[in-house]
């Protein structure tokens, strides 16, 4: 089977372009909606998806994220209903990348080698476990490598020189680079100080390099994306989808917001 | 192997290996962003370990600020109540600011001045955590925010205004049910927002390593005086030792200076809530299972999505979903005996404490006191127990006056 993080990036690097990376929380904020936002995800200019795996106790995500947390599993989401909803999306798209992005306590719950063999079989890429660092992530990289799962580690502003080495060591599929020293969705990224890190690291692999936290707008996309392979966008999309529920906004609005995205790259 | 060798090789005393693990448990569990953090911190915790200098300063205050050492009092009333084991209390309730916290927050204090930090952030829960911080950086004038759960500040108003008078600034958590657990989240994520000046104090002896050992470090002086106080009174090492567990520092405190003195049994006694059947308790060892939290793997509160549930007690300290690292792996070693009473267990303790020995008790060793009242009268009259009064009830009054239907 081919790589679908690896093809996608190498797509995107022969179409000289930045990819776009959209994150929504499974189940947010419903089952259903939350289906049908992530089923249109790529025809609405999404290369690449990080679909969030619900957690009560978010601590690396600011205000945005930790609500949307609250909503999915106030209807019900958990991690057997998370895979369920790739397997559907996968149904009808083989080839948009989809990685999972959360907190290790759920997956722990469900048995890390049962986890990486159903996450696989519903069709996710890769993982990205924000509170596992590569000194913790050895049980679940193992099972995951296993079943053909990237490990997609974080790079953040506080790793030195003598950390790069360690996180490089053992990541696959891309490098997610954490723009600035926070929780998701509170301060801007910035282009001019990113660039001299992210050419640092570079000379030391060959992974594309995706930013994230602190992506808000077209514009803010648009900047960082002469510094990077692909920009993630989360906060602001799952802004949006919390709108949906207070009947301020809809599914279309969601969808207009990621195709001015994917417009700006 | 000499003997020497053999008896270190079999020691509890060991833990946490290099990379924080107590068998299974413990760990480094946080974000990349904090990760070089937690490893900085180690390593000047490793240094000052070894410096005498730093263990002179901490050694005074204990003595002049703290008023260490704190006494080891024989319960004679109490005693004489249950008709059996000998009781003895730990009087570690008459600290400066009330409990056992301080202990730890001294010793952090300090190593957050020689590593050059310019401002302290602390999670609380009863208050008391949040009060000794305070307390310390008024001391050092380092200005310090407090993260604390809308609950908390409701039935806690005394320590939020001992915090104020202090100069803390606190901020309310409303997230989750309002408790311990969110303002340790919020706390998290303040300091992943301020990596460069801040130092975070954790409360409890729990989190990403090396705070486990650290508060453990800095909290042994209790079971370190007991040691002592004990074989001068009684010429032998104490039979039981008693604590009460939320996170766990004031019971490894105690415990852990005696964990390779094969006579001396030990009891950790967890926050039952409503009962265990109930749903809503603190026991995160009775009633929870391993699992990821707050840095560290350990016995957790959770369902079987690998969500933390809430966790409930009367007592605000003890109001944790999870507890240290190394009580799990203490508890799975067999070492340690784990035991737990209910919110009206602890109610009743608290009040016969009062009446019978004149000690008002906080509501969390009221529930450690509660299971000397159910063993004690059933061992022998030699039996040397010591309970660890970890803490002083004036600040939780008010929750007891509710409970008893008592306006005041």
């Amino acid at each position: 089977m081919t790589n679908r993080i690896a093809q996608r990036f190498a797509d995107l690097k022969a179409q000289n372009r930045t990819g776009l990376i959209t994150f929504i929380t499974a189940g947010d904020p419903d089952r259903e909606t939350s289906q049908g936002i992530l089923n249109d995800l790529p025809k609405n200019g999404a290369d690449l998806i990080e679909l969030g795996m619900a957690f009560s106790d978010p601590m690396a995500d600011g205000l945005a994220i930790q609500l949307a947390s609250q909503r999915a599993l106030k209807s019900g989401a958990a991690m057997k209903q998370t895979l369920e909803m790739v397997k559907s999306f996968r149904a009808n798209d083989t080839k948009t990348p989809l990685v999972l992005m959360g907190y290790y306590n759920p997956i722990h719950a469900y048995g890390t080698t049962r986890f990486a063999i159903d996450a696989a079989q519903a069709g996710v890429d890769g993982l990205i476990i924000v509170d596992l660092p590569p000194e913790e992530d050895q049980e679940l990289s193992d099972p995951a490598h296993d079943a053909g799962l990237d490990i997609i580690r974080l790079i953040t502003p506080t790793t030195n020189a003598e950390r790069l080495t360690k996180v490089l060591d053992g990541a696959s599929g891309f490098l997610y680079y954490v723009a600035i020293t926070g929780v998701t969705g509170t301060a801007s990224a910035n282009a001019g100080q990113l660039r001299p890190r992210l050419d640092r690291i570079r000379k030391q692999t060959n992974l594309p390099i995706a930013i994230g936290f602190g992506i808000k707008s077209p514009q803010g996309a648009a900047t960082l994306s002469k510094v990077s392979d692909a920009v993630v966008v989360g906060s602001s999309i799952v802004n949006t989808i919390g709108d949906i529920q207070n009947g301020s906004k809809t599914t279309q609005d969601v969808a207009i917001q990621v195709r001015d995205l994917a417009a700006a790259l | 192997m000499t003997e020497q060798a053999h008896k270190i090789k079999n020691s509890y005393r060991l833990g946490p290996n290099e990379q924080g693990h107590f068998g299974i448990y413990g760990g480094r569990y946080v974000s990349e962003t904090l990760m070089p953090l937690i490893l900085e911190l180690e390593k000047a915790y490793n240094d000052m370990k070894d410096n005498p200098s730093f263990w002179s300063e901490f050694y005074t205050l204990a003595r002049d600020y703290i008023g260490r050492p704190s006494p080891l009092y024989f319960a004679q009333a109490m005693t004489k109540h249950c008709n059996g084991a000998k009781i003895y209390f730990k009087r570690d309730e008459l600290n400066h600011t009330g409990a056992h916290k301080i202990n730890n927050c001294l010793g952090q204090i300090l190593l957050a001045k020689r590593m050059g930090k310019t401002r302290i952030i602390a999670e609380t829960g009863a208050g008391q955590h949040g009060v000794a911080t305070a307390t310390v950086c008024a001391l050092f004038d380092i200005p310090c925010t407090i993260f604390m759960g809308q609950t908390d500040i409701e039935r806690q108003k005394p320590n939020v205004f001992r915090m104020k008078l202090l100069g803390a600034e606190i901020r309310a958590v409303t997230a989750g049910a309002g408790t311990l657990k969110d303002a340790m989240n919020e706390a998290l994520r303040d300091w992943v927002s301020h990596v460069d000046d801040t130092f975070y104090i954790i409360g409890t002896a729990a989190g990403p390593h090396p705070y486990p050992a650290m508060v453990r470090e800095f909290q042994s002086v209790i079971g370190n005086e007991v040691r002592e106080q004990m074989t001068e009174r009684e010429g032998k090492l104490p039979d039981t030792l008693v604590a009460c567990i939320g996170g766990g520092s004031n019971a490894i405190g105690l415990f852990h200076p005696f964990l390779d003195d094969p006579d001396t049994a030990m009891i950790g006694v967890e926050a039952a809530g409503h009962g265990l059947d109930s749903g809503q308790h603190a026991a995160s060892i009775a009633g929870g299972s391993p699992g990821v939290l707050h840095g560290n793997r350990t016995y957790l509160l959770q369902d079987d999505d690998g969500q933390i549930t809430e966790a409930h007690s009367i007592s605000a300290g003890l109001d944790y979903p999870g507890i240290g690292p190394e009580h799990s792996w203490l508890k799975d070693q067999g070492r340690v005996d784990y035991a737990s009473i209910t919110d009206d267990e602890a109610l009743d303790a608290f009040q016969i404490c009062s009446k019978v020995e004149g000690i008002i008790p906080a509501l969390e060793p009221a529930h450690a006191l509660a299971h000397v009242l159910k063993i004690a009268p059933d061992l022998p009259k030699d039996h040397l127990l010591v309970m660890n009064m970890c803490g002083r009830g004036d600040k939780d009054i008010f929750t007891v006056a509710e409970k008893l239907g008592i306006e005041l």
